[in-house]
């Protein structure tokens, strides 16, 4: 007997009892399309972050200052150096200086904002561009000017893209806007990137008393020079410090990867919940294989008199259970690419976020052949049972 | 001639609770090819016992049983399949129709366990049917026929793959009288072409039909020879007799 027709045999027994194989292929279905959908949802997330990392620019390095004691330190232009010394992979650098002054615009308190002390470098490292205005320069720096360049979402929203030449108040000093950002985000909304303040990192480091200059970031030459770039700072700096306690250097794709591995963690342990409805879903189909051959003992009986051997019968339920399951699984398959179209739309609605949802072709492909393997899985045992049924027995079930 | 069914001393025993049961006691019996032989007993004498080891679905306790020349009792299941593909063709009281598939297809299950192509089995299955006179019913399902034309089909699945014996278990069990009579017609005509048939019936009526009957008793046989003689009727009604009185 040929699998081609014990298929077919299958597929006719499946479907005079529509109903019933349909409630069988329940678990497998669900089970399926939440694997499908979560290991989608696991891609989209993985991408989303990466273009996120990549906007921001993987081609930088953090690097924070946490000093040892008073007696060692490293002034801002000991960190130009560094970078000036190793120009084959160090492009620039610009100071990071963050304050947490409030922000008032007349009367009205900005909470959201975020305000940092840059130089004129940040902009070229961050790929910001100006709409209006002019970007921070180095006179500024040098003479420490109450000036700033703020968000698009704070020109439009306070200004009403009228912004260059107001003032604001930044921790009770009036500073004078002089330059806006392009717009950096699709959707512009509080606390976004487009609701932030750059101001020069001398006047945050003196006038604002925000302390001591501590993080820098800086742009390497080239993506590929990331290894090289971190290991010429770490030298740098540990010649001075002798410490590696006091500093650190963060890399955007460390933290991608960091960010990744931890979103890889979340998306094994869903995958693995839905997992128990597969190992659910397997058991029904066992349940009703056992029901079934029950219900089959005189069919049994009747094959077994007219010639066919265990193997045929054996043979004969497993592929049942294991079509039936593999009919489930491309429900469940079909379902996922459904489910999954839906709550791309959904995400981006309701998050304002645009993530897509797809399932890996590999998730298909594994989908399935697990599907057909729990139907092999579970078919075994109702299928064993019936293979074993003694003819005469079998024949005389009424 | 070797003869096709040969018994040797073959009994059957099971045990049930306490007691342990003789189904068959101390058999021996020859059927020689080509014969029409019924077996007849009242339930309980042993004939459904003789045709399950006769049908190969089951062994003796004790004795041998040659099929052909083959002692059954050392084979294992999957030859014992085997056998009863090759060898037997099976005709049920209850017809055992396989609800789900259509006539055509029932008459091609043995056949397709005896591995032959799909053309071959549909070619054979066909021919089968022909002789049974259901070619206009393939495609039918079972519970579309008659009793009579179920029990027909059940003849061509019998025949179908061309065995060396038809094994009869009470086949006109569920039929009218005419009917019956038809039933009984085809398998002689089977015996003509050449085939063994065994009958198993409770029914002297319907026993006379073959040549020669074997009839049992509390698993002996009681008498063995031809069906017209006197004492192929007789004795059984006086065993009767004598059964009911004690």
């Amino acid at each position: 007997m040929k699998i081609g027709e014990s298929i077919h045999q299958a597929l006719k027994n499946i479907v005079s009892s529509k109903m019933r194989a349909f409630l069988t292929m329940l678990g497998i279905i669900i089970g399926i399309a939440a694997v499908m959908v979560i290991v989608g949802f696991g891609n989209g997330m993985e991408n989303y972050m990466k273009d996120q990392f990549e906007s921001m620019g993987t081609n930088t390095l953090t690097v924070t200052i946490n000093g040892r004691g008073s007696s060692r330190s490293v002034s801002e232009d000991d960190m130009y150096q560094i970078v000036e010394d190793n120009s084959e992979y160090l492009d620039k650098i610009s100071p990071t200086v963050s304050v947490s002054s409030t922000v008032k615009i007349d009367t009205e308190t900005l909470d959201s904002t975020s305000v940092t002390g840059v130089n004129e470098e940040y902009f070229s490292i961050k790929d910001y561009g100006i709409s209006d205005g002019r970007a921070l320069q180095y006179l500024d720096m040098v003479n420490r000017q109450r000036v700033c360049v703020v968000g698009a979402y704070i020109a439009q929203e306070y200004y009403a893209d009228d912004a260059v030449g107001q003032k604001i108040r930044i921790g009770g000093n009036k500073f004078t806007i002089i330059g806006v950002l392009n717009q950096q985000v699709d959707e512009m909304e509080e606390g976004s990137t487009d609701d932030m303040i750059l101001l020069p990192y001398t006047t945050a480091a003196r006038v604002l008393s925000a302390g001591t200059i501590s993080n820098y970031t800086i742009m390497l030459t080239s993506e590929d020079f990331e290894t090289d770039g971190k290991a010429a700072i770490e030298d740098a700096l540990y010649s001075i410090f002798e410490s590696e306690d006091a500093y650190r250097i963060t890399s955007m794709s460390e933290m991608l990867e960091m960010m990744t591995s931890m979103t890889n963690i979340i998306i094994a342990i869903m995958t693995a919940i839905a997992g128990i409805s597969l190992l659910v879903g397997g058991i029904g189909i066992m349940n009703i294989m056992l029901v079934s051959v029950t219900e089959r003992t005189r069919e049994i009986g009747i094959r077994k008199a007219l010639g066919a051997k265990e193997r045929f019968i054996m043979t004969q339920f497993v592929i049942e259970s294991a079509v039936i399951s593999a009919m489930g699984g491309l429900i469940g398959i079909a379902a996922g690419y459904g489910i999954s179209a839906i709550a791309t739309q959904v995400v981006g609605a309701v998050l304002d976020v645009s993530m897509t949802i797809v399932p890996s072709a590999a998730s298909v492909v594994i989908a399935f052949g697990i599907s057909v393997a729990i139907g092999i899985l579970f078919g075994y045992l109702p299928a064993k049972k019936a293979s074993r049924l003694n003819p005469i027995d079998a024949l005389r079930y009424e | 001639m070797t003869s096709i069914i040969s018994f040797h001393s073959v009994s059957k025993h099971y045990q049930m609770g306490d007691t342990l049961v003789k189904a068959a006691d101390d058999i021996s019996m020859e059927i020689q090819p080509g014969e029409f032989v019924a077996i007849v007993g009242r339930s309980g004498s042993g004939k459904s016992t003789c045709m399950n080891i006769i049908g190969c679905l089951d062994v003796p306790t004790i004795g041998e049983y040659l099929l052909n020349g083959e002692n059954v009792g050392t084979l294992n299941k999957n030859q014992l399949a085997e056998i009863r593909n090759r060898m037997l063709g099976f005709i049920f009281q209850q017809y055992n129709l396989l609800p789900k598939l259509t006539v055509l297809e029932n008459v091609e299950v043995p056949l397709m366990y005896a591995g032959l192509s799909k053309a071959e089995r549909r070619q054979k299955a066909m021919e089968a049917l022909e002789m049974v006179e259901l070619s206009d019913k393939l495609i039918n399902m079972p519970n579309q026929l008659s009793g009579g034309q179920q029990q027909r089909v059940s003849i061509a699945r019998a025949l179908a793959g061309n065995p060396a014996i038809i094994l009869a278990d009470e086949p006109t069990g569920a039929l009218d009288s005419k009917t019956s009579r038809d039933v009984l017609g085809l398998l002689q005509e089977l015996q003509k072409s050449g085939h063994t048939v065994v009958l198993i019936t409770h029914d002297n009526s319907i026993a006379v039909t073959a040549e020669r009957i074997i009839r049992l008793e509390d698993g002996c046989v009681v008498y063995d020879g031809l069906s017209d003689a006197p004492e192929a009727v007789v004795i059984s009604q006086s065993i009767m007799e004598g059964g009911t009185q004690s």
